[in-house]
Parts: structure tokens; sequence; C-alpha cells
């Protein structure tokens, strides 16, 4: 089953992150880093990355046949996606195992998804 | 071959490489020099050569032991391989693996398929894949595992841990056949000719036998199960004159003689209940008495959930759907089944016999929601739209 694990940060979690310290920092690196080493080497990662500050973002809207693009979100955000672990475990259980490690489980959000598949059993 | 050297030599990533080389080697040469006299030996002695050459650079500390080993006798007969086919299944769904790992090494070892055909077979990047069969050769060198078979106590076990990988192999092509991927089809030809192997070097094991019965039997079905377009269509919609009337009658003749000769198990049962299925000229000749009856023993043996839904949907054709829905009602309360979007198919096809078109949609509805396959949702949102334009009862 393949899951995608959604990474949540609020302003709460953004500010516990600006007041680390340098080595407060590096260790929380060490922890995504930890965490992505861990998927890879049991296999069970398929693909991640963080994500840029969403004041990068880029809406797109098509009005009277025209897309119109529009800047990052439009009001304060109470949460966004800061990052995603695209991976593939036996079970939910273990997704979710995967899942609790990230620091944002207690500061921001962490979010399983199962996937669709393509294909069906018998019916 | 790999099963041979690995035999031979017990060192799996080396003997892998020096197989691949080998095989690449006769690539190159054969088409110019012609095929040697003795393929197989031809093929033999180069591994074990390069296997040694391989072993020789790996590292400066072993070289003295290397004078040793060269000394030994070097004549490379013809391998037999009965035995290794085998030992080398039970290697690769060694209990020490995750089941991805089993099945990843499974088809590289013995299916002899490349990473990057596993990789677009089970819709995972390259890398991935390489992750899942380095980590099982890890392991299994951790572990201490021999190229030998299990004792006895352990043999049982083991055979079924091949059984269950070539399971999973068969059940990944087989629901992807609806699916854009046609490669991922080729996993339940690859299941097919596993378990055929399997069953050569075991034929009184009833489990073997009916796991290759099933997979017969379910395969048959396959240039019906889907339209033009990809859409599933039911069992009972099925044109069945598009079923495999060859493998019907292997898959029917293994399940016959091993229900009568071996000690019955579930692999056996769900494919005497694909076997009545498929002995059905039309729908409506089916004989739900001997499926229910064998969905009884099934429970019996091997409860699950899903055992659980097909006897109910059995009930209904036997004892009519008001009768199965109250035992829905009953094996919904079993927390394993909270969510599971095919308690609500089911609920919704046993409402669509009762004749209740209402609950018969909402049912839909919800399946539809909460399924994971996207053409077994488009079947079920089908069905709930069929129900709009009924008039509500």
């Amino acid at each position: 089953m393949k899951y995608l694990i959604l990474i949540y940060s609020n302003p709460k979690s953004m500010e516990v992150w600006d007041n680390f310290s340098a080595e407060q920092r590096a260790a929380g690196l060490a922890g995504y880093q930890a965490i992505y080493d861990d998927l890879a080497a049991s296999g069970e990662l398929i693909s991640s990355s963080a994500l840029a500050d969403p004041s990068l973002s880029k809406h797109v809207r098509i009005e009277d046949g025209r897309s119109i693009p529009t800047d990052g979100p439009f009001a304060e955000v109470k949460e966004h996606l800061a990052g995603f672990f695209f991976v593939e475990c036996p079970s939910m259980d273990r997704a979710l195992e995967w899942a609790t490690r990230f620091s944002e489980a207690f500061l921001g959000s962490v979010e399983v998804r199962p996937t669709m598949a393509p294909g069906g059993g018998d019916i | 071959m790999l099963g041979a050297l690995i035999r031979r030599y017990g060192d799996f990533d080396i003997c892998e490489d020096a197989v691949q080389e080998a095989l690449l080697a006769a690539t190159l040469q054969w088409p110019a020099e012609g095929l040697p006299a003795n393929p197989r030996g031809w093929l033999a002695t180069v591994a074990s050569r390069r296997r040694t050459e391989i072993w020789r650079s790996e590292s400066a500390r072993r070289r003295r032991e290397e004078a040793a080993f060269s000394a030994a006798p070097r004549d490379v007969d013809p391998l037999p391989d009965s035995d290794d086919t085998l030992t080398l299944l039970m290697l690769c769904c060694h209990p020490s693996l995750t089941q991805m790992s089993q099945v990843a090494l499974t088809l590289r070892a013995v299916g002899g398929l490349s990473t990057s055909e596993i990789a677009r077979a089970l819709l995972v990047p390259d890398s991935t894949v390489g992750q899942r069969i380095s980590r099982a050769k890890q392991a299994i060198k951790a572990n201490g595992a021999r190229f030998r078979l299990p004792p006895d106590d352990e043999y049982t076990e083991r055979v079924r841990a091949v059984l269950h990988v070539l399971y999973l192999i068969f059940n990944e092509g087989y629901t992807a056949s609806s699916g854009p991927s046609l490669h991922r089809i080729e996993l339940s030809a690859e299941a097919i000719r596993l378990a055929r192997q399997l069953h050569e070097r075991l034929p009184d094991d009833g489990e073997t036998a009916g796991l290759l019965a099933l997979m017969l039997l379910t395969d048959a079905r396959r240039p019906a199960r889907t339209t033009g377009d990809g859409s599933l269509v039911p069992l009972a919609e099925q044109n069945r004159r598009l079923w495999d009337a060859t493998a019907i009658t292997e898959g029917t003749a293994l399940i016959t003689h091993a229900l009568a000769t071996a000690t019955v198990g579930p692999y056996q049962l769900q494919a005497a209940i694909a076997a009545v299925h498929d002995e059905a000229a039309r729908s409506e000749d089916t004989d739900w008495h001997q499926i229910l009856a064998l969905y009884g023993l099934l429970r019996a043996l091997a409860p699950g959930p899903m055992v659980t839904l097909n006897r109910i949907v059995a009930v209904a054709m036997v004892e009519g759907p008001r009768v199965a829905l109250d035992e829905l009602a009953v094996a919904e309360r079993d927390p394993a089944f909270a969510g599971n979007h095919r308690v609500d198919a089911v609920r919704a096809h046993l409402l669509d016999m009762a004749g209740d078109a209402d609950g018969a949609r909402r049912s839909y509805r919800l399946a539809a929601r909460r399924t994971l396959s996207i053409p077994e949702q488009r079947y079920l949102e089908s069905r709930a739209m069929r129900h709009l334009s009924k008039p509500q009862e």
C-alpha cells in the first residue's frame, strides 16, 4: 500500500523552530535525515521533499478563458504543507509508525493518506 | 544456475553477479561463435570462474585462502537443479525479510526479472527496488541463513511463506489488469510459472497444488473481467465465452486431485470455490449451495473479513438477501470491518437484491467514497447512478 505522509507546520511550530539555537536546528535537521535514511534503507521510501515557503506559491485561476496567476496564500494561514514523504508500507499502522517520528506530530500535524490504486480486484 | 552456485559457494551477492556476467558473456559470444555443445555446463563454468574472480578481488585478506580454494577440483558438470529452485525460493522468502523484500528478491533471484522490470511492475522507482533487494541480501547474510533446505520442523511453515509471496505477486499483477499498466499483468504469469515450478517439486503438497489451481482458475476470467475502456465487469455479468477454457480444465483437474489426496487447506478451498464459479456455463447455473458450504469450511479453517463477506454474498444467493442482511448487521460489529468499503459494497448489493433502491444507492455511494481502487470506484459510482432513475420504494 502506498501512502502520502503530509507534514504540516503552523505558527506555533514555526515559532519553536525560529527560537531554536544552531545546535537545536542541527539536531532537528538530523532527525529528518535519520527518518529519510531509515525509510530508504527499509525499502519503503518512494520519494520525498521539503516544500518552499508558502509565500512563494502561485495560484492559478481561469477567468474569461485567460489564466490569472496570483501570489501566495491570501490571508494568514493557520497551517501549511511543509513537506511530504511518499512511502509504500505493508499497512496503515506501519505508515503511522513512521509518521509519529516527525516532530510536527506534536508541534504541528502529520497526515497519513492512503493513495488510490489504478487496479482493482474482482467484484 | 544461481541456486547451484549459491549452494556451492554460499555467498548470494557474488554468485548473483557472477551468473549475470556469465549470461552477458553468453549473449555476446554465442551469436558470434555458435552455441556450445553443453550451454548449461558452459554457463556454469563461466559463472563459477567469474565468481572466483570477483571473490578474489573482494579482499586481500582472503588471498591466502584463495590458493587452497583454487586447488580444489573445479570440474563443473551440468548442474542438477531440481531442489535448487525450491531452496532458492525458501531463501528469498526467509522469515527475517519484510514481505515487500521477499517479493522483490523472489522476482529478482528466482524469476530473473531485472531491477527496472520489477520497479515498473510494482509502480515504484528503481532505487526503491534496489534498496529492497540489497537490504534483503544483507538481512539474509546477517541472519546467517545458509543455502539449504530448512529443518523438518520449519519446512511446512517455510513452504507456506513461499506460497504467500507467490500469491502476493499474482494478485499484484491480477488486480492491475484493469489499470493502464499492462506490464504488471506479467506478474501474474510469472507467479503462475513459479507456482508451477514449485508444484513440480512438491507434487503431493495440497496447498501448492491449490494455489496453482486458484491462480489458473482466477486468471482464466481475466479476458472477461474488464471492458475495452478498463471498466470492471462483475462475475455475474461476464461473457463466459471469453474465459480461458484450457486454464479452467487444468485448474479444475489440479484442485480435484488435491482435494481427493491431500490435507485440505485455505488455497484449496478458494480454488474449489473458483472452480464452481468457472464450471457454470451461465451465471444462473452457479451452484451456490456448494459455494456456501465451501465458504463455511473456509470460515472454520481460515477466518477473516473477506471470507465473512464473501460467505454472506453466498448466503444471499441461497437463503435470500434479508437473511444475508441480518448476518451482515451482526458481522459489522467486528472492529476489523471499521471503514472497510467492502462492507458498504456488499450491503449495497444485498439491498439492491432486496429491492431497496434508495438504500442501495446510499451504500454504493459510501463504498465508492471509501475504496482505494480507481476502477472499482468507477464501478460503484455507476451502480449508484443506476438507482437514481428508479422510483424510490
